[in-house]
């Protein structure tokens, strides 16, 4: 891996946005993730080579210490946000082609919940990785997961409720996106749920975190 | 022994007569205003409107005929205001979307948005950005996130997140000195919410209470500021407590001893299975500030102090001691590591765990009458013994729950306390 792209896992991993940003406070004065991979780019180097090294392999590290709990909410939406600052400029190259999604996931929190942390964490995790994300918001009504997915066949759906009053409300999702497509992967998360409730409604995969959500994407393409 | 006498042999660590119940008596030991209408049917209690004394849960008033016939030994001394902005007075009958008749505020809601949610205004007022969002299938009010002006790392200036933490109104104090006579020889526990003294509660951050709030208000971006911003929080920690320790003279001198416990904060540190941050930075950046309020309210009365805390806190709770809470809630004993047991042999002669009667996740909405009694009774034999034990549930009672099994979990609690 070229020190550039070491550099760009480097800020991704530990937070460090732009140079502008105080944080960590190791690496003040520095160059970020929005300046390194705009250099990246500038020297040649090919946008999926830049997001498979720099930025997944980055969010896999994140993804991990978060599960192991070596670090926490507040590190991992900064390196959320410097991965952010980094897409910036790689987001043409999806557009035209050149850098390939590993999946869609269509996400939201179940209608009735406005709960979103857990949701917004694991969608900017799951894009992180490679995977294109369409986030619903919040309150999505199971009909919106399913229009959604007639518009992008093969995505996978992820839904999340916090609490027990609307966590019943997953299990009329999973019936409106089979209704389109029987095949179709529904993931599950949030604090009430479990890996029961999760056969119990008829999704397919009960996430306990980001890196869990993120690992079983990468089973359905391995 | 009354019930105010009982609830100080349990905080004080003595075995009591029997295992104190609170629901009710604050906003994280309520009970949702659907499920307090269903239980007073359960007791037989006449019909009647019941009052959201809590709008942004929308928790309902445990009134004087349910405190007696569920035998609650706890009552709430809560303010006047609310955390929307509300005040708690002109109260008005109001069709809920589950179609229950409640009483609320005069200044509750009142708009809806396109989608039919219910929208709150800051003190009712309807010519500024509503605040909270209560969706049409949803059962209370979530915080809407305003734009505010950009922050100005240059410049950063405390004042903006202190707008919602200044000095009790003379209206505020008369009103606690109001309940305080009310309550006194009531014969019953009193836990008082005087508020101020929670340090970054993320459901205060985005301001609900406030017209146009000023400062960090995004809930993303004050977790990231907790990192990135650690000198302007402590900042503004330092100002906030120093406010809250006036207030409670204040508060303190017309309260007295009516009250047993000060609510002293509600921020969460828990998720399901991890912590918003480690010990180092609990230490570092709110145990001084938690210290300085508990050590004032130990020195000058004798309240007892009160810690909420959703999720898996077993790594903090050693924390919390040392920062001076006595009470410890919602005891969340289906998150990671919160085993009772443990929580017990290694915590319980030195906090009291106000809470973790009942599972609120599994047990209480979906278990059986008779799953529910088991569990409760096995909660209260670990967590009652040699007092330190408060029976509530893992955090309010939702809408959803069958009033068969709260009613059994309150009926256990009883046997176990060998009344019946």
């Amino acid at each position: 891996m070229s020190e550039l792209l070491k550099q760009i896992a480097t800020c991704i991993e530990f937070g460090k946005v732009n140079q502008a940003s105080p944080y960590p406070p190791q690496m003040r004065g520095q160059e970020g993730a929005d300046e390194l991979t705009r250099k990246a780019l500038e020297e040649g180097i090919a946008p999926a080579q830049i997001l498979e090294e720099g930025l997944v392999s980055a969010m896999a590290v994140v993804g991990q210490k978060f599960s192991e709990n070596k670090i926490f909410v507040p590190q991992m939406l900064l390196s959320a946000k410097a991965m952010n600052a980094a897409m910036v400029h790689l987001k043409k190259f999806f557009s035209s082609g050149e850098v390939t999604k590993k999946g869609t996931v269509i996400m939201g929190t179940v209608m009735g919940d406005l709960h979103d942390i857990g949701k917004n964490l694991c969608a900017m995790m799951i894009e992180g990785s490679g995977y294109e994300v369409i986030d619903l918001g919040v309150d999505v009504k199971p009909e919106q997961f399913a229009e959604k997915l007639k518009e992008h066949p093969g995505a996978c759906i992820g839904v999340s409720a916090l609490l027990t009053t609307t966590m019943v409300n997953i299990e009329l999702v999973v019936k409106a996106v089979r209704a389109v497509d029987p095949a179709c992967k529904v993931i599950v998360g949030g604090a009430p749920l479990n890996t029961d409730f999760a056969k119990k409604v008829g999704a397919d995969f009960y996430g306990r975190d980001p890196q869990a959500d993120i690992d079983y994407l990468h089973s359905l393409s391995a | 022994m009354n019930s105010k006498q009982n609830l100080a042999e349990v905080l004080n660590h003595r075995q009591g007569a029997k295992i104190p119940i609170d629901f009710g008596g604050s906003s994280v030991t309520g009970v949702h205003v659907f499920t307090v209408e269903k239980l007073r049917a359960y007791y037989g209690l006449p019909w009647r409107p019941v009052r959201v004394i809590e709008p942004y849960q929308m928790l309902g008033e445990v009134d004087s005929e349910l405190v007696d016939a569920v035998g609650i030994d706890v009552l709430p001394m809560m303010g006047r205001s609310t955390i929307l902005g509300t005040v708690n007075e002109g109260w008005r009958e109001f069709k809920t979307f589950w179609g229950q008749t409640v009483l609320v505020s005069a200044d509750f809601g009142p708009k809806y948005d396109d989608n039919g949610d219910l929208l709150s205004y800051p003190e009712g007022d309807i010519s500024v950005e509503p605040s909270a969002r209560m969706p049409k299938s949803g059962y209370f009010f979530d915080a809407i996130e305003r734009e505010t002006p950009p922050f100005d790392d240059s410049n950063p200036n405390v004042e903006d997140n202190l707008e919602e933490f200044g000095a009790i109104s003379d209206q505020d104090l008369a009103h606690f000195k109001s309940l305080a006579d009310g309550l006194r020889g009531s014969g019953k526990g009193v836990l008082g919410s005087f508020g101020g003294t929670a340090l970054g509660d993320i459901a205060l951050v985005p301001g609900m209470s406030l017209k146009h709030p000023k400062g960090i208000r995004g809930i993303a971006e004050w977790y990231m500021s907790t990192l990135t911003r650690s000198d302007y929080i402590m900042e503004l920690f330092e100002r906030q407590t120093d406010i809250a320790i006036e207030n409670l003279k204040k508060i303190h001198s017309v309260v007295g001893d009516v009250a047993d416990a000060a609510f002293t904060c509600g921020t969460d540190f828990g998720t399901q299975n991890s912590l918003f941050c480690d010990a180092d930075t609990f230490s570092f950046l709110y145990k001084p500030y938690y210290k300085k309020v508990n050590d004032w309210i130990h020195s000058n009365t004798n309240w007892k102090t009160f810690k909420h805390s959703c999720g898996a806190v077993f790594p903090l709770i050693a924390e919390f001691i040392d920062a001076g809470f006595d009470i410890v809630n919602p005891v969340q004993i289906n998150a990671d590591g919160m085993d009772p047991k443990k929580l017990k042999e290694t915590y319980g002669d030195r906090i009291t765990f106000w809470g973790g009667g009942i599972d609120t996740q599994k047990i209480l909405p979906y278990g059986t009458p008779e799953e529910v009694r088991e569990h409760v009774l096995r909660q209260c034999e670990i967590f009652g013994k040699n007092g330190g034990f408060v029976f509530n549930a893992v955090h309010n009672v939702q809408a959803n729950v069958p009033i068969e099994n709260f009613g059994a979990a309150l009926e256990a609690v009883k046997e176990f306390n060998g009344e019946k």
